[in-house]
């Protein structure tokens, strides 16, 4: 911890003008550089592997530079069968993902909103057993109620079943958290105002609380859906059905097709990896400023 | 005809704590009266039971002869201005102005008309377009003023709106409210924590403190005439001079510690040794002349020098059991020094008296045959 | 508090009905029923079940692999907090620091969060191969021979490795809104009052920065303990019985692969109380934040 102690120093010094090359600096940004490179480097030495031929990786070892199969090995991924049956292919379980992200994203924001404004503007007799009963699903992640989740979605008959997929994932009250939240540092006035020009809770929540909630609806979709897109134990268990693989859950079983291989498919394997990434790191780095908005003022 | 009567009306919390106490003021068509006081003493929450945002637990409350305790706030026919301004962030300026017109279902013409109107008046005509976080604090306040005036309201609601403005702009836009206020001649109700809002605005004060209306009368009569000791001490800057003092035996003066400090008019009321307070205020203590005897003698502690007028602070009665603090307006060219001693002399009709145990004015046998009887008043008292 | 709020209407049931529902069935039902089963023994053809009290938690806490896997999980859950925490907070710091190209820093420090902990598992399985992956390669130049997948430290060291890495981006992501949170007059005022940048660091910017790092403290525990899950279950291959394995992996292993309902539910259960009981920390240090603002 003494670098942070003398770019600390050389920080402040560095501020004043002075010649020579101020080496706290020069310190700081080696370290960020390091840091930088630490997490990017496996995701780039993945990408370069996947534009190599299987053959390549496994003589030679993982690929530092570009090879010449991108266009083959991604084709192959996105359009020929893969998997245990070759039923399914990379476009479909994107698509899957898709459904997942979008549908788990806006299914929440929806659920969420609704929720947290019956809690935050109405008095009303239970209104605090309903919120105690909501909050409380914040204690226990699904990984710890996992079975019996699972043999209430199969007596349901949602296996193989985007509905099965989704909805049951809604059931954690995170989204209903940050609404809460967000509408409590909304000014009473602007109540107040709505109500004297005679707007009704339906309209003082579509009119004006909805159009206001917009950074912050955006945040949280954001994160819900980087999370829906990457959920893993839940579609493992839901979706048996090729058909209904996310790129996320097919990994797996993929991966013991070809990683299990006599010449491990690592270069195709990547080329899912990547492809698996590219969608929520994208949104990510976009809206980063929203996203990392929405991350850190939730938890206030 | 929008009289807005207010008739016994208290408001209770939680059971048993009374944040607006048994409050009776009958306020006539066009008058604009305001409600001051310190925090917490109940001003606002009447403000907003006249609103209808906060339900009103006793008495009730009628605009226009009819009673709007059932009612809810768009329905009573009256609109706020709030101190943040409570203007819609994500709406234009134009369509913040025209959102209560919209839900009353208003025609668009007439909502555009109206509008356009207010705008002009207000000067935000160039305005209309953008949206409140590209406005400064004096173009929001003005667009908060806008969207009251577009209802054409019965009655103007003020909640402290001019408290998040700087000094300057605040002068600006009180004159302006008052200017707005009789061209319209509409009711208004303004509330406000500012002594120097409340003398300037209003046609009739209504001092409150702790849920209870102190005193309801015209700004210069509540200045002369202060009803308690706590109106005495709320209005006026700096506060009026209130000095523990007792009757003397022949109740022709004021003792503190023994020694005659104020001759007294109130023979004809007060007994001997009646325990008083004694109101001066600053600017009606002056120097004693070279030939002139000085009623009391004032030990200098801090002297304030604003231009025009000097305030001088210090001690009476220093040692002695009727030691009090005293604060003098003295004419800016006096020369003083802190230590010295200072011979006052008091205008005898400015002096307040008060019932120390009460804290209710005394009223002597002459100022009762001058009272002024305000157009708002206290009713049923 | 909101003073001002709507009267009665159905408008508040209506609302909350959908969250109710989905609360109510995906929820509290399973949740429940894995408190109840955790005290019945479930007949493995499905013929009922017997209730025998507290047998499964018996069962569960003398099992001798159940504590080997408790033991790891501690380990790992504590080595991948320290880690992921203490890198991150390095890197937040230096970020607030230097003016030029922090944006550049932030974006590339950040957007790790998006990737989901399975296919970090694939990297890492790459990486970690025993024949193509870099990392072995670079260990044999030290005279480590790696074999992941096949040595059980070895395992456990790649899945640390893989799952700081991945934590990382959500440690800086807060630490830095927490720096940058930190008032510039603070700042200047302890600039003036302390001379030394490692005095200043310890006595000022840290303690300001406590309840971010706390909370981050409980999000990286439910994180190594919960989050993880996807992560091991690439990384052990299908091969759980010689790998390193958590308490969250076990549950899984015991109630799907080995049909041990009443087990498994014993263990979810003895996780229930133990990330219950994190949360309520959690949200007391919530609390305090509110008092710091």
């Amino acid at each position: 911890m003494t670098d942070i102690a003398t770019s600390l120093n050389n920080a402040a010094a560095s501020e004043t003008p002075e010649g020579g090359i101020r080496w706290g600096l020069v310190l700081d940004h080696a370290i960020l550089i390091a840091g930088s490179l630490f997490m990017l480097l496996p995701v780039f030495l993945a990408f370069m592997t996947s534009t190599h031929e299987a053959v390549t990786v496994h003589t030679e070892g993982v690929q530092y530079l570009p090879g010449d199969q991108l266009v083959a090995n991604y084709s192959t991924v996105l359009f020929d069968g893969i998997g245990f049956t070759g039923a399914v292919n990379g476009t479909t379980m994107m698509m899957n993902s898709m459904i997942l992200g979008f549908g788990f994203a806006i299914g929440k924001i929806i659920v969420a909103m609704m929720a947290a404004y019956a809690i935050v503007y109405f008095r009303f007799p239970l209104a605090e057993l309903a919120f105690w009963a909501i909050f409380v699903t914040l204690l226990l992640p699904l990984e710890v109620r996992i079975l019996p989740s699972y043999e209430i979605v199969r007596k349901m008959g949602l296996i193989n079943s985007y509905t099965g997929l989704i909805v049951p994932l809604i059931a954690s009250a995170t989204a209903t958290f940050f609404f809460r939240q967000f509408f409590k540092t909304v000014p009473d006035e602007l109540v107040e105002a709505a109500r004297i020009d005679g707007a009704g809770p339906m309209k003082f929540f579509i009119d004006i609380l909805v159009p206001l909630s917009r950074t912050m609806i955006a945040a949280i979709f954001i994160i819900m859906f980087v999370y829906g897109w990457n959920q893993y134990l839940w579609p493992t268990l839901i979706t048996t059905n090729e058909d209904y693989f996310t790129l996320v859950r097919g990994i797996k079983q993929i991966i013991q097709v070809w990683v299990g291989a006599q010449i491990p498919e690592y270069s195709q394997a990547m080329a899912l990896a990547v492809l698996a990434m590219l969608p929520p790191v994208i949104v990510v780095v976009v809206f980063q400023s929203w996203f990392i908005r929405g991350l850190t003022e939730s938890d206030k | 005809m929008a009289q807005v009567h207010i008739d016994r009306v208290s408001k209770i919390y939680s059971g048993t704590q009374r944040a607006v106490n048994d409050i009776s003021i009958v306020i006539p068509d066009g008058e604009f009266v305001v409600l001051v006081g310190p925090s917490g003493c109940g001003k606002s929450t009447l403000l907003r039971m006249v609103a209808g945002l906060e339900r009103i637990t006793e008495g009730t409350i009628s605009i226009d002869g009819r009673v709007v305790n059932a009612l809810e706030p768009a329905e009573r026919d009256i609109a706020m201005v709030f101190q943040n301004y409570a203007l819609y962030p994500h709406m234009k300026v134009y369509d913040n102005m025209a959102y209560g017109l919209r839900n009353r279902g208003m025609p668009k013409a007439e909502i555009d008309q109206r509008v356009r109107e207010a705008a002009k008046t207000l000067e935000l005509e160039r305005l209309l377009e953008r949206r409140p976080r590209e406005l400064s604090g004096g173009q929001r306040q003005r667009v908060a003023m806008g969207r009251a005036i577009v209802r054409s309201p019965k009655v103007f609601l003020f909640d402290e709106p001019l408290s998040n403005l700087d000094a300057k702009l605040r002068g600006q836009m009180r004159v302006e409210i008052r200017k707005l206020q009789r061209r319209f001649g509409v009711t208004s109700i303004y509330v406000t924590h500012d002594q120097v809002e409340a003398m300037t605005l209003a046609d009739t004060l209504v001092v409150m403190n702790n849920g209870v209306a102190e005193q309801v009368g015209s700004p210069l009569d509540v200045y002369k005439r202060p009803a308690s000791t706590f109106v005495a001490g709320f209005i006026g800057a700096p506060a009026m001079n209130l000095i523990d003092a007792d009757v003397s035996d022949d109740g022709s003066a004021a003792t503190v510690g023994g020694a005659v400090i104020a001759p007294l008019e109130h023979s004809a009321i007060l007994e001997p040794g009646h325990a008083v307070t004694l109101g001066i205020r600053p600017e009606h203590l002056r120097r004693a002349g070279a030939n002139e005897k000085a009623e009391i003698e004032l030990v200098v502690s801090a002297i304030e020098i604003l231009g025009a007028d000097t305030l001088a602070h210090g001690q009476i009665g220093a040692g002695g059991p009727g030691k009090s603090n005293l604060i003098a307006r003295l004419p800016g060219t006096t020369r003083l020094e802190v230590g010295s001693k200072l011979p006052l002399a008091i205008d005898r009709s400015a002096i307040h008296l008060f019932d120390r145990e009460t804290g209710r004015r005394i009223v002597s046998d002459k100022a009762s045959q001058t009272e002024v009887t305000p157009r708002a008043r206290l009713a049923a008292v | 508090m909101n003073k001002v709020r709507f009267g009665h209407s159905a408008i508040p049931y209506l609302f909350l009905l959908p969250q109710m529902l989905i609360v109510a069935v995906f929820f509290y039902l399973p949740a429940g029923e894995a408190v109840r089963s955790s005290f019945y023994l479930e007949d493995p053809f499905g013929f009922g079940s017997t209730f025998v009290g507290l047998d499964n938690y018996r069962d569960v806490l003398s099992n001798a692999e159940y504590r080997r896997v408790a033991i790891f999980t501690l380990w790992f859950t504590v080595l991948v907090a320290f880690f992921a925490l203490a890198i991150a907070l390095v890197l937040a710091v230096k970020a607030d620091a230097v003016l030029r190209g922090a944006k550049t820093y932030r974006t590339l420090l950040m957007w790790v969060y998006a990737i989901a902990p399975p296919v970090a598992g694939l990297l890492g399985i790459m990486l970690f191969d025993q024949h193509v992956g870099p990392i072995v390669k670079l260990a044999a130049l030290f005279g480590w021979d790696l074999r992941v997948g096949v040595n059980y430290h070895d395992t456990a060291f790649a899945m640390i490795v893989t799952a700081v890495w991945l934590q990382i981006a959500v440690n800086f992501i807060f630490f830095l809104s927490g720096l940058q949170s930190i008032p510039r007059s603070v700042r200047e005022a302890a600039r003036i009052d302390c001379r030394s940048g490692f005095r200043r660091f310890w006595t000022v910017t840290f303690p300001l920065l406590t309840p971010t790092a706390f909370f981050l403290v409980v999000i990286n525990i439910t994180y190594a303990l919960f989050d993880t899950f996807g992560l091991i279950d690439l990384m052990t291959k299908n091969e759980p019985g010689n790998n390193p394995v958590t308490l969250v992996y076990k549950v899984f292993l015991d109630g799907f692969r080995g049909n041990d309902l009443g087990g498994s539910s014993a263990q979810s259960v003895i996780l229930m109380v133990v990330v219950f009981v994190l949360t309520i920390v959690q949200f007391r240090f919530i609390e305090r934040r509110v008092h710091y603002s």
